[in-house]
């Protein structure tokens, strides 16, 4: 998968969880910028990124992923 | 909606948690409001709101209060103006195995030592419970544990008195003692759903370091449908009959084809074995209440040759109702709820033949229809499903089914009459109708928790709320209990009216079980409540109807008794009025006694 690719599965991603098919996501994206987007919603985020691309994420990367990049930079390295 | 039944997607659940409430909320469905307190020893978030989805899907809207941060505790033992101002009508007190403080491991600790700490901890919880049911009179929906993390002396934990999985099954057993004696409280059994899930990836320490989750967050969706198992059966939303497929259903084989020699049913065959079980536990459901049914498309008789089979655990006596033909099958689940007196929507249809489910879920949208998969699936399908949840358990349960088959007896009386009021006098009826008696709340609280077609205003009361009312001297109240030569039909009518100024009483409550219409019982009562009225000095009864979208049965009912229409609105709503002293007495052929002092 590219990481073109895996910006577009995120971002159906985040549609679903946020239920908002207005959302658009770059490596940028942190969760300041969708409002939804607390601490509690962030385990159902993990949860779903997780299931989508068959991976997981360890303790420390969930708690120190600063924004949506560093994200992609992770799932890329695991599948 | 298909994606929060049995078996659950969680991931779905999960992800799509806003939209798949959205979709619900705008479904048009009628539920009833409900306040539940949620008091958690960790994280509840996702367990709220998955609750909330299961919860909206059977009926029910919940309002929500949740408790800071594992403050359970204290949310009830301290003044909290708060949730006393929220009035819960449930608290569901969600806390796990880390939540115990009392255990420690020590070798040095005395058996003494043990038991005291054992009693701490029970006591800690104990004392929040009754409180809690001091200060809000609500049904509590209370958490188990579930095993430990690890078990420091192996195997030997879990009989050494000091292990924690020794302690834990301890203190579950003090649990259930306060669940046995306390009606209103019902234990969330974690300790079967975590062994049931796989106690690894539910006690997944990840969830709890992370996020302070007592469990791994996919089984959050499990952990709620159970809650709301619970809580659907506390409002009387169960079901209340099985409406069973014969061939490849309750044995293996086409019974028409294959002859009664021929099924698999019995110790012969490892299929056969096995829907022997299939029937056990359909037997054991039936001993709870459940009303079995058939719907076969197959020759009567043939149906009956298979039921006859010498180790067919089902016989025909254990069926209520057997539609053996070849209509389509909705036809006749319509035609078993029509004759049962209830609605579809209390039905469950079981069937192995996917094109056979998808037509009666087409047809017959109430009916519930579980995907039981293959031979080997069905119990758990159906058992995991909790369309019968059991909060509460009466003498009626128990007896339901005869009660059901004398209702056919009944039936088969009444084509010798052609006169309706000779076959009523030939029945003997014999009434109690007269104040509750404490040992009838619990079956009281059920029905009027589940009567939903004779049911004027459909109010629905927690049983401490009836016992409040049966303590209160502003309240007449009655029941009435109906036998005659067929048999005992048990209570099978509540009337609740508030006496207001001393002189005019207001009807909360009247409703009867289908079971028994068409006898006159309704005005037996009629003929009680007014009694009861002018012994009490009170002139003046007013009547209330609510129209709901299955009550419209009852809807001249005040008419018939007598009453005055004192206002309708545009929704059928209605309000009557009956002066005392104009009544005059309701023949009925039905003898009446008082309750036995």
């Amino acid at each position: 998968m590219t990481k073109q690719e895996v910006m577009q599965k995120l971002q159906d991603v985040f549609r679903d969880v946020f239920d908002d098919d207005t959302i658009h996501i770059d490596e940028n994206t942190t969760a300041n910028d969708i409002e939804e987007w607390d601490s509690l919603e962030h385990i159902t985020l993990i949860g779903a990124v997780e299931k989508t691309f068959k991976m997981r994420f360890k303790m420390k990367e969930v708690s120190s992923m600063k924004d949506v990049g560093e994200m992609v930079e992770i799932i890329l390295e695991r599948i | 909606m298909e994606v929060l039944k049995y078996p659950l997607d969680s991931e779905t659940i999960l992800k799509k948690k806003r939209s798949i409430k959205r979709e619900l909320l705008n479904d048009g469905s009628q539920r009833i409001k409900k306040n539940i307190a949620i008091l958690g020893g960790s994280t509840t978030n996702d367990i709220m709101n998955t609750l909330e989805l299961f919860l909206l899907n059977s009926g029910i809207e919940p309002t929500f209060y949740q408790s800071e941060y594992a403050q359970y505790r204290n949310d009830i033992i301290f003044p909290n103006a708060q949730l006393d101002n929220f009035k819960p009508d449930i608290i569901f007190i969600h806390t796990s195995t880390r939540n115990i403080t009392e255990y420690s491991f020590d070798l040095n600790l005395s058996p003494k030592d043990v038991e005291d700490a054992i009693q701490r901890e029970f006591e800690n919880f104990s004392t929040m419970w009754d409180t809690a049911f001091k200060k809000y009179s609500c049904p509590i929906v209370q958490n188990n544990f579930e095993k430990p993390l690890y078990r420091i002396l192996g195997n030997r934990d879990s009989y050494d008195i000091h292990g924690k999985t020794y302690f834990i099954n301890r203190l579950n057993l003090k649990f259930y003692e306060y669940a046995q004696m306390h009606d209103d409280f019902h234990i969330n059994d974690i300790d079967f759903l975590s062994a049931d899930y796989g106690l690894t990836k539910w006690g997944n320490p990840y969830y709890w370091h992370m996020y302070k989750y007592a469990l791994c967050v996919d089984a959050i969706p499990e952990l709620s449908y159970n809650v709301c198992k619970i809580i659907k059966s506390i409002y009387g939303k169960n079901k209340k009959a099985l409406v069973l497929d014969l061939d490849n259903t309750l044995w293996g084989g086409v019974i028409g084809d294959d002859g009664q020699e021929g099924i698999e049913i019995g110790q012969e065959t490892s299929l056969g074995q096995l829907y022997s079980e299939v029937q056990t536990y359909l037997k054991e459901q039936s001993s709870v209440g459940v009303m079995l049914t058939i719907d076969s498309k197959n020759d009567y008789e043939n149906a009956i040759l298979g039921l006859n089979h010498p180790d067919s655990i089902l016989k025909v006596d254990d069926f209520v109702n057997i539609k053996a033909n070849w209509l389509p099958k909705s036809d006749n689940i319509v035609s078993i709820a029509d004759e049962l007196n209830i609605l579809p929507s209390s039905l469950v249809f079981v069937d192995d033949n996917p094109a056979e489910r998808e037509i009666v879920r087409q047809t017959l949208k109430d009916v519930e229809v579980p995907n039981i998969a293959n031979p080997e699936d069905y119990i758990m399908r159906l058992d995991r499903s909790g369309f019968f949840e059991v909060t509460s358990l009466s003498q009626d349960d128990i007896k339901r089914s005869d009660m059901y088959k004398a209702n056919v007896k009944r039936n088969a009386q009444q084509s010798l009459f052609t006169n309706y009021n000779e076959y009523l006098k030939s029945l003997n009826m014999v009434a109690t109708i007269d104040d509750f008696l404490p040992i009838y709340i619990p079956r009281i609280t059920q029905l009027t928790n589940k009567s939903n077609q004779f049911n004027l205003t459909t109010k629905r009361y927690t049983q401490s709320e009836m016992e409040r009312i049966f303590h209160d001297d502003a309240y007449i109240r009655l029941y009435g209990k109906l036998s005659d030569r067929f048999g005992d039909n048990g209570i099978v009518s509540v009337v609740i009216g508030k006496i207001v100024d001393n002189s005019t009483l207001h009807i909360d409550l009247w409703l009867m079980s289908c079971r028994v219409l068409k006898r006159d019982f309704e005005y037996a009562m009629l003929n009680e409540l007014v009694k009861v009225c002018k012994t009490r000095g009170i002139k003046t009864i007013f009547g209330y109807y609510y129209k709901t979208a299955k009550n419209s049965m009852v809807k001249c009912l005040y008419r018939d008794f007598g009453f005055y229409l004192k206002s309708i609105d545009d929704d059928e709503n209605s309000i009557w009025e009956l002066d005392i002293d104009t009544y005059i007495e309701k023949q009925s052929t039905i003898k009446v006694e008082k309750n036995q002092k």
